[in-house]
């Protein structure tokens, strides 16, 4: 099931299939490691229900929301 | 002469690079002591920090490089950090080594900036930092092994352990020292750049050689994969317009021949990361990882974690309220020793005036600080160092996006409640350049403490103690109430029109790294606090010293003060016979000649330089309800805000020690009238002040840190334009609204 990373709940995991658009924003979550056919888990929201943190290749990232949405994944295989 | 360019020549210069929160700083204060140059780059608002490796034999300059996640070169940041790297300034000297600092915890995404690093052909050294951190939760790094596949010394630290340093510090040396083996073309994770970009690459380095530019192959590979970067832009400056068509046309061959751009470079990197690490990093789930987790599970849960957030938020404001109090009355005492010891020792005149009302005052002015520096950097080391200070972001990002701003805004305006200076020195906990900027802008109008003697003596003289509810409430209070908060409800628009007009472009990017919580390092906070107070006093301090000087000297000349010493003179006689012997001086003597002094006194700053600035400055401040008086009282609270009230005291001839609850002060104001009879402070004029102080930037110390902080003398002129120009116009639409209203 193909969905976009904002839309995981806690504890889910899934698998990078898509960073969307070539900005700044695409560049910078690719820099940070978020690359197809990498595993990434939802981990919480902040308080007030944004960012989310997400642990990927063995550390925890903040996204906003506006980041977030930008990274389609595949829930379960 | 000769000396000097032998010395020059045999220093020799490194560089530090590495990605944020890696704890570069600490390595970079082990390294080279507490002893950096600080300065700016020039054109740019990034910091250039260069210390001189202790303990070595050879002279070795350090660059600290801006911490950054990719020499992409987009950012003001980046684009410092590759122009050092690749030698291109012409006031830092090339670095000769290149020092990347990694976090051991979390290899893989650090050596993303390495494997850029590595392309530019400098000697590399690896340095796996945090190297505590990998027992503790549940990794094994064979560094040895990644050392040998890279070809390049791997060293292991624990930099706010002051482990490892001694190591690193020899292996500079040795790398200095030794000659070098640049990496096969093969070892670079380029090589694992598809061949379309190979070929497109190649073709554009042969353009810009024919065109006579000198260009690395890291510099052609940057054109052709980041849109609208640096490099494009500096050669479409330097008149090389055809640059854009070329790689357009380079573009558009690479995505027909299914090369996807920026894509295929961060996929080729994290592959060739991959391949290095390869067996090297093996993890378990640790027990300190999931306490981690545990803890993080309360503090950032929906209720818990807000909770909690304003627990420490309080926690952090009111010891910077009450802990800094103590030090504070303890600076000021030794403040008004001093002046007592002066004049004892000096007869009244134009040096004890200096001492007293300039020295005395301008070091008193600059050292008050440091108490509140040093609280509010003691809580942000500790903070940030045990991994809360990201997850405070966290917590508040929502809000402080809602304004324009970012979750790490909130700690440095927050603290600007209790006073701007060490507020705007916290911004430097904000990556974002454009966050950072318009945070420290909009911090001095928060509603600082200086500000409330003001605001007390204003209201409690002119606002009627009117009581609501029972007594509950009291109209005095609404109005204190309204003054503390009138500047950070203007500073949202003011937030939104900087970031709209002064500090365009993309949206800022809230990628943040959430370190696992830690026990604080005592080196790092000491170092930390150390580092900032010496910076204020050094720095900033210096320059409110000289504004100090500088009002006392406008207020004292020109003038003959003659009459005004010799009634001092005998004033003091007249004292220090009544200590003696009480009986032996009339009391209405004494009065006559306090009265005398103080009539003198009044007389003086009138024809003072302040005072003749005063008069002349009387149609423009008549707007707002004011008098020359006012207008005088409000120039000279220049170096701080405090100080219109013993300025309208030696104005009003009651001498300088009035404070906002001197009742003489109040009764003064209340009596004083104007030419033709009106009295000069009504409640439109009240308000008027207190809203002009309110927004004003009245405040040499802040202005003074904003160009420390800034390196710049545009950004504090640019505060006190903007300030300035709020305020006069709040204060006249206050004055018209009350002068309508009553």
């Amino acid at each position: 099931m193909n969905i976009r990373l904002d839309e995981l709940s806690p504890g889910e995991s899934a698998t990078i299939l898509e960073i969307l658009g070539n900005d700044v924003i695409a560049s910078r979550l690719m820099e940070m490691g978020l690359i197809d056919g990498e595993e990434i888990r939802m981990v919480g929201r902040a308080p007030m229900g944004d960012p989310t943190e997400f642990s990927v290749r063995g550390y925890r990232l903040s996204l906003r929301k506006t980041e977030s949405c930008r990274v389609l994944v595949t829930k379960g295989s | 002469m000769a000396t000097a360019t032998v010395s020059e020549k045999s220093t020799r210069t490194v560089a530090l690079i590495g990605n944020p929160n890696t704890g570069k700083s600490s390595l970079f204060n082990a390294l080279c002591g507490l002893n950096a140059r600080v300065g700016n780059y020039p054109g740019v608002t990034v910091e250039q920090k260069v210390g001189r490796l202790t303990g070595s034999k050879l002279s070795i300059d350090v660059v600290d490089l801006p911490g950054t996640y990719s020499l992409a070169a987009r950012s003001a940041d980046e684009a410092v950090a590759v122009s050092v790297l690749s030698g291109e300034l012409a006031h830092q000297a090339a670095p000769e080594v290149a020092i990347v600092i990694l976090d051991a915890s979390n290899v893989e995404r650090n050596f993303y900036l390495f494997s850029q690093v590595y392309e530019l052909g400098l000697p590399v050294i690896a340095v796996l930092n945090m190297w505590d951190r990998v027992e503790v939760e549940g990794l094994t790094v064979d560094a040895e092994m990644i050392s040998k596949r890279l070809g390049v010394p791997v060293v292991c630290t624990s930099a706010n352990k002051r482990k490892g340093i001694d190591e690193l510090r020899r292996t500079i040396e040795q790398t200095l020292q030794s000659p070098r083996t640049p990496p096969t073309s093969a070892q670079l994770a380029r090589a694992l750049f598809p061949d379309a970009f190979h070929q497109e690459a190649q073709k554009l380095a042969e353009w810009l050689h024919l065109k006579g530019r000198k260009t690395s192959l890291y510099q052609v590979d940057r054109l052709l994969i980041d849109s609208d970067g640096h490099f494009q832009k500096s050669l479409c400056q330097s008149g090389l317009h055809e640059i854009n068509t070329q790689i357009e046309q380079a573009r558009e061959r690479l995505q027909l021949a299914g090369c996807k751009v920026p894509m295929f470079e961060t996929k080729a990197r994290y592959g060739w990361i991959r391949q290095l690490l390869d067996g090297t990093v093996t993890r378990k789930e640790s027990r300190s990882a999931s306490s981690s987790d545990r803890i993080d599970r309360w503090l950032t849960h929906r209720w818990v974690g807000m909770l909690v957030f304003a627990l420490i938020m309080f926690v952090v404001f009111q010891s910077l309220w009450w802990f800094a109090k103590w030090p504070m009355d303890g600076i000021q005492w030794i403040q008004s020793q001093a002046s007592s010891g002066i004049e004892a020792f000096l007869p009244p005149g134009a040096l004890r005036s200096l001492l007293v009302d300039g020295v005395i005052a301008g070091v008193g002015g600059v050292v008050l600080f440091v108490p509140q520096i040093a609280i509010l950097f003691f809580f942000i080391a500790v903070l940030e160092d045990c991994g809360y200070m990201a997850r405070a972001a966290f917590v508040m990002d929502k809000l402080m996006t809602s304004v324009g701003l970012s979750g790490k805004s909130f700690l440095p305006l927050m603290s600007s409640f209790a006073c701007a200076v060490p507020g705007i020195m916290a911004t430097r906990t904000i990556e974002n350049r454009r966050d950072r900027m318009v945070t420290l802008l909009i911090a001095p109008l928060m509603s600082c403490s200086a500000r409330i003697p003001v605001y007390v003596l204003m209201v409690s003289a002119f606002v009627p103690a009117i009581k609501y509810a029972g007594g509950w409430i009291s109209l005095q209070g609404i109005v204190l109430m309204g003054m503390q908060s009138i500047g950070a409800i203007v500073a949202i628009p003011v937030a939104w029109l900087l970031k709209r007009f002064f500090f365009p472009g993309e949206p800022a990017t809230f990628l943040m790294e959430l370190h696992s919580y830690k026990w604080p390092s005592m080196f790092v906070i000491y170092q930390r606090v150390w580092e900032r107070v010496v910076s204020f006093v050094a720095r900033a301090g210096s320059l409110i010293f000289c504004t100090t000087i500088l009002v006392w000297a406008a207020c004292y000349f020109p003038g003959d003060h003659k009459l005004l010493d010799q009634s001092v003179a005998s004033l003091e006689q007249l004292q220090s016979k009544q200590a003696v012997d009480p009986v032996s001086v009339e009391e209405k003597h004494m009065d006559e000649k306090l009265g005398e002094v103080n009539r003198l006194r009044s007389e003086l700053i009138e024809t003072s330089f302040l005072g003749r600035v005063g008069h002349r400055i009387e149609p423009i401040v008549k707007p707002l309800g004011w008098d020359w008086k006012i207008g005088v009282a409000v120039i000279a609270s220049f170096p701080a805000r405090e100080v219109i009230i013993a300025t309208l005291g030696t104005i009003y001839s009651l001498g300088t020690g009035e404070d906002e609850n001197s009742q003489s002060l109040q009764d003064q104001m209340q009596q004083a009238r104007h030419s033709d009879g009106r009295p000069v402070f009504s409640l439109a004029t009240a308000m008027s002040i207190m809203v002009f102080f309110a927004l004003c930037a009245q405040c040499s110390a802040t202005l003074m840190t904003i160009r420390r902080e800034t390196n710049s003398w545009r950004w504090p002129i640019f505060s006190f334009v903007y300030m300035t120009t709020l305020a006069y116009i709040g204060a006249w639409l206050t004055y018209q609204f009350f002068e309508a209203w009553s």
